[in-house]
């Protein structure tokens, strides 16, 4: 049912956002009529391997029987109370919400499937309405009249359809006036849902392996040099030089962490061969390492604990090597683990130094504790010091336009960095409509763990607002590249652009410095990075 | 459902003072009784509340960043709207108490000419709220021109400002046409936007409905029946310095509103009323987007199973030395 060929431009356009006739307390869902919007569930060998629990067998959303342990309602609501305890979020965002609806058409999901439970606010009713049955004296005493629900397994259900329909991006949170966090409630119900063996397989297999091999393809440490040497091989054929890839280099001054995806995946893949020009280029003493080498952090889509869990090997890594401090590449959740949780879970590193550029000498007192900083921070302090000579004109070619990842805009607020960057790299840089970027921009629809192919189709409906303003850039401006700083991004806006702005590539911030970048003793370039003719060398157009 | 539910809920409780105050000798029960328990109710519910919201402690510091960082000296940063430090955070606070800021941002979605999606700005529910807070804000300081004695000066002033328009006789508040036209939105935007109605919970049509009653028996006390306004006042000062009296000759409105408003009062701990408290704590507004500079502490943060460089080696030595990878420990000796 939900095969790309099956999935029509036209069919997905038509939605209606009049709400279902039966009552939203109704938790009934067909889970086989809804083929295409919801994800498998995780495989028992990546569960065993983090010791979580799980059921004896496999089970699928379809079946009747999830196999759940016979206490599964004491577990989940023992597990609410201790998270009541522990979140002040999570009791405030219980508590405070007045319905008034000024979320409901905020989220990607809704306006591309108009189902009326993806709106925020009745997503954490799903939620709220169990809370109020089990903590509140009116909920308690009036049940459905005040939207207490008993807690039943068609609502559990529920629950696992619709927060596995979230991906944490916080765009309602920004419309919220109370600051209500639909991100904060799907991480913690799915902390719950985990607890009784409910999860995906997307997040628990990629959790593994990370936990085992430092990166959520489970590549091993010798595939790791093998890609790397891969790549630098693919550069030297573009600059003409050879390029030195350190990895696992102990006194390195920097340790250099990536989305595993840069060096595994197109078109991320470019934007590695970016970065490792810029440090050639600048002549920067770093190293990768195999251990740490995933920076995107599946463990938020699972759990705080999880987090924690896959976390612990960055501190721990640039300890072992010795390095100063940190470098992290363009990716999304990743920041909003290294920016809002790592320092918190892991405590101050007296043994790393406040991050200094070699290059210019900015102290980068805004990475004071964590020491670690975003590359496109240190890209655009040295580009402002006039330490690269860059040649637009090189991504002529390009008409870029600019998704800002969900995380580093609303988690971080890292918005004119890359812009910054990307005016000195491209000439004809555009951007979409306000209420798509920056802090109102909008998902790719496939974060949070949700970028596989079984809900395809929930895929596409909830990156039909990000396509549509792409879409708008490419009748307006002919943009045909959407450049974004995220890893799940790169890996699935090219789905979402194929379908909703056909032509449109994809690609990261870094992919343009490479492609601009003036390298000392390079040969005259010919071909991008992606080895595409530039503009001008094959004679279509005069530069 | 919902509606009806709570306008029968309105209903009981506009009859139990109609009837009740009618009855000879139980008029201290409304005039005096009610309100006290009404106020204790409120406050210690109220702080109740906020206790329960205080205890659970801030684990992560996960303010939505609504603007640009504070990174780079040369880049200019939004400080009110991703705070990097207390007076950033001071300066959002109150654009949102003040202003509803985010309210402010919101936008209505279309699906234009069959393919374009279009964001339109959309400021009505911003407006409502509004002036639905204001005006009741300012109609409740107004009232205190019933509760201390001499009148306080500011509420000539209040009063004032708000005949400035001198419409009426008796001169028409326009804080009571703003609050009855911000409430009347409010609950019509309800009942006639689907997916408002949708959502809506008899919890949200009682307390719009509490407040329509409130303002329909204010207005109709000023502007259309007669009231006794000294001993409205009597009543009212009495109450204020603990000495309660219940003046002869209070019409039956009067004790309906003084019902409902206590009503109101009473209900408002145990509801999403407790906004009004919340919007102060609430940890994506209330804090610093300064992670990376100062350490967050959670209180309960505690050790998790890792998987150590160590293991890893262990696990990989052979791999690693195949790659040419510097190692930690060596590998055994192999027999071959």
């Amino acid at each position: 049912m939900s095969s790309e060929e099956n999935l029509k431009q036209e069919d997905l356009l038509k939605v209606d956002y009049k709400p279902a006739a039966k009552d939203w307390q109704d938790p009934t869902i067909d889970f086989e009529a809804k083929r295409g919007n919801w994800c498998y569930s995780g495989v028992l060998d990546s569960l065993d391997y983090l010791d979580m629990p799980h059921p004896e067998k496999k089970w699928a959303p379809t079946d009747e029987d999830w196999l759940l342990p016979e206490n599964w309602k004491e577990i989940i609501l023992d597990g609410l109370r201790l998270r009541l305890d522990r979140f002040r979020t999570l009791r405030l965002f219980m508590d405070t919400c007045v319905r008034c609806g000024a979320c409901a058409d905020k989220c990607h999901f809704f306006i591309g499937s108009g189902d009326a439970k993806n709106m925020p606010v009745l997503r954490a009713e799903l939620l709220r309405s169990v809370y109020r049955k089990e903590y509140t004296l009116a909920g308690k005493l009036m049940g459905k009249m005040v939207g207490a629900r008993e807690l039943t397994i068609p609502v559990l259900k529920e629950w696992f359809y619709y927060f596995y329909q979230c991906t944490e991006c916080r765009r309602c949170s920004v419309f919220c006036p109370y600051g209500i966090d639909t991100a904060e409630i799907t991480m913690l119900v799915r902390e719950l849902l985990a607890e009784v063996g409910l999860s995906i397989d997307w997040i628990v297999t990629p959790v593994a392996n990370s936990f085992r091999t430092g990166n959520h393809l489970g590549i091993q440490p010798h595939g790791f040099v093998d890609s790397m040497e891969f790549a630098a091989d693919d550069l030297k054929d573009i600059i003409g030089m050879d390029v030195e890839v350190p990895i696992n280099k102990k006194g390195a001054e920097i340790l250099f962490i990536i989305p595993s995806a840069d060096y595994f995946a197109e078109p991320h893949y470019y934007t590695l061969l970016g970065y490792m020009a810029l440090f050639k280029e600048i002549g920067l003493d770093y190293t990768f390492s195999t251990f740490a080498s995933e920076g995107g952090n599946f463990g938020l889509f699972h759990s705080h604990e999880m987090i924690k869990r896959l976390n612990a090997k960055t501190y721990e890594e640039a300890k072992r090597l010795g390095v100063r401090y940190i470098l992290g590449g363009e990716c999304g959740h990743m920041w909003r683990v290294y920016h809002q949780y790592m320092s918190t879970m892991q405590g101050e590193q007296s043994n790393l130094e406040v991050p200094k550029s070699p290059i210019t000498g900015t102290v980068f007192e805004n990475a004071k504790t964590t020491k670690m900083i975003h590359i496109a921070e240190f890209t655009a302090d040295l580009i402002k010091h006039g330490k690269l000579k860059l040649d637009p004109s090189r991504n002529d070619h390009w008409t870029p336009t600019y998704h800002d990842s969900c995380n580093p805009a609303r988690a971080m607020g890292l918005l004119e960095e890359p812009r910054y960057i990307l005016q000195h790299c491209c000439n004809n840089f555009v951007e979409m409509p306000d209420n798509t970027i920056r802090e109102k921009t909008f998902c790719c629809g496939s974060g949070a763990g949700l970028g596989t192919d079984e809900n395809l189709e929930m895929r596409l409906r909830g990156g039909l607002p990000r396509g549509n303003a792409v879409k708008y850039a490419q009748d307006k401006y002919n943009a045909n590249i959407l450049l974004c700083m995220c890893a799940i991004d790169k890996a699935t806006l090219p789905a979402v652009c194929d379908f909703w702005a056909p032509g449109v590539q994809v690609g990261g911030v870094h992919e343009m410095v490479g492609n601009a970048l003036i390298m000392t003793g390079e040969e005259e370039r010919k071909v991008d990075l992606r080895g595409q003719p530039l503009s001008g060398k094959e004679g279509a157009k005069d530069v | 459902m919902s509606l009806w539910f709570s306008i029968i809920v309105i209903l009981v409780l506009i009859a139990i003072p109609w009837v009740g105050a009618g009855i000879p000798g139980i008029q201290t029960l409304f005039g005096v009784v009610i309100p006290y328990i009404a106020i204790a109710v409120f406050l210690v519910g109220f702080v109740l509340k906020v206790l329960k919201w205080a205890k659970s402690p801030v684990p992560f510091r996960i303010p939505t960043t609504s603007g640009q960082q504070k990174s780079l000296p040369w880049i200019k940063s939004a400080n009110l709207e991703n705070p990097h430090n207390l007076a950033g955070v001071i300066g959002r606070m109150l654009l949102e108490v003040l202003f509803f800021r985010s309210l402010f941002r919101n936008t209505t979605t279309a699906i234009n000419e069959g393919d374009k999606v279009t964001y339109g700005s959309t400021k009505y529910l911003w407006a409502a709220g509004m002036a639905f807070h204001y005006g009741f804000l300012l109609i409740i300081l107004r009232h205190f021109k019933y509760f201390v004695d001499p009148t306080p000066q500011f509420v000539n002033w209040l009063q004032y400002m708000d005949n400035f328009f001198q419409i009426g006789l008796p001169i028409i508040y326009l804080t009571d046409i703003v609050f009855m036209a911000g409430v009347g939105y409010l609950l019509l935007r309800r009942l006639f936007d689907a997916k408002i109605k949708y959502i809506s919970l008899p919890s949200d049509y009682f307390p719009l409905l509490l407040l329509i009653g409130i303002g329909t028996t204010g207005i109709l006390m000023r502007y259309f029946t007669k009231v006794d306004i000294v001993s409205i006042k009597e009543l009212g000062v009495g109450l204020l310095s603990f000495s309660p009296v219940v003046p002869e000759g209070i019409s039956a409105v009067f004790f309906i509103h003084l019902f409902l408003v206590n009503c109101l009062l009473m209900y408002i701990p145990f509801s999403k009323l407790m906004h009004m408290a919340g919007v102060f704590m609430s940890p994506t507004r209330n804090l610093v987007n300064n992670n990376r500079v100062k350490r967050h502490i959670n209180p309960w943060n505690y050790d998790v199973k890792v998987h150590t460089y160590e293991e890893y080696e262990d696990e990989f030595r052979d791999v690693m030395k195949g790659a040419g990878l510097p190692l930690d420990k060596e590998p055994a000796k192999e027999k071959e």
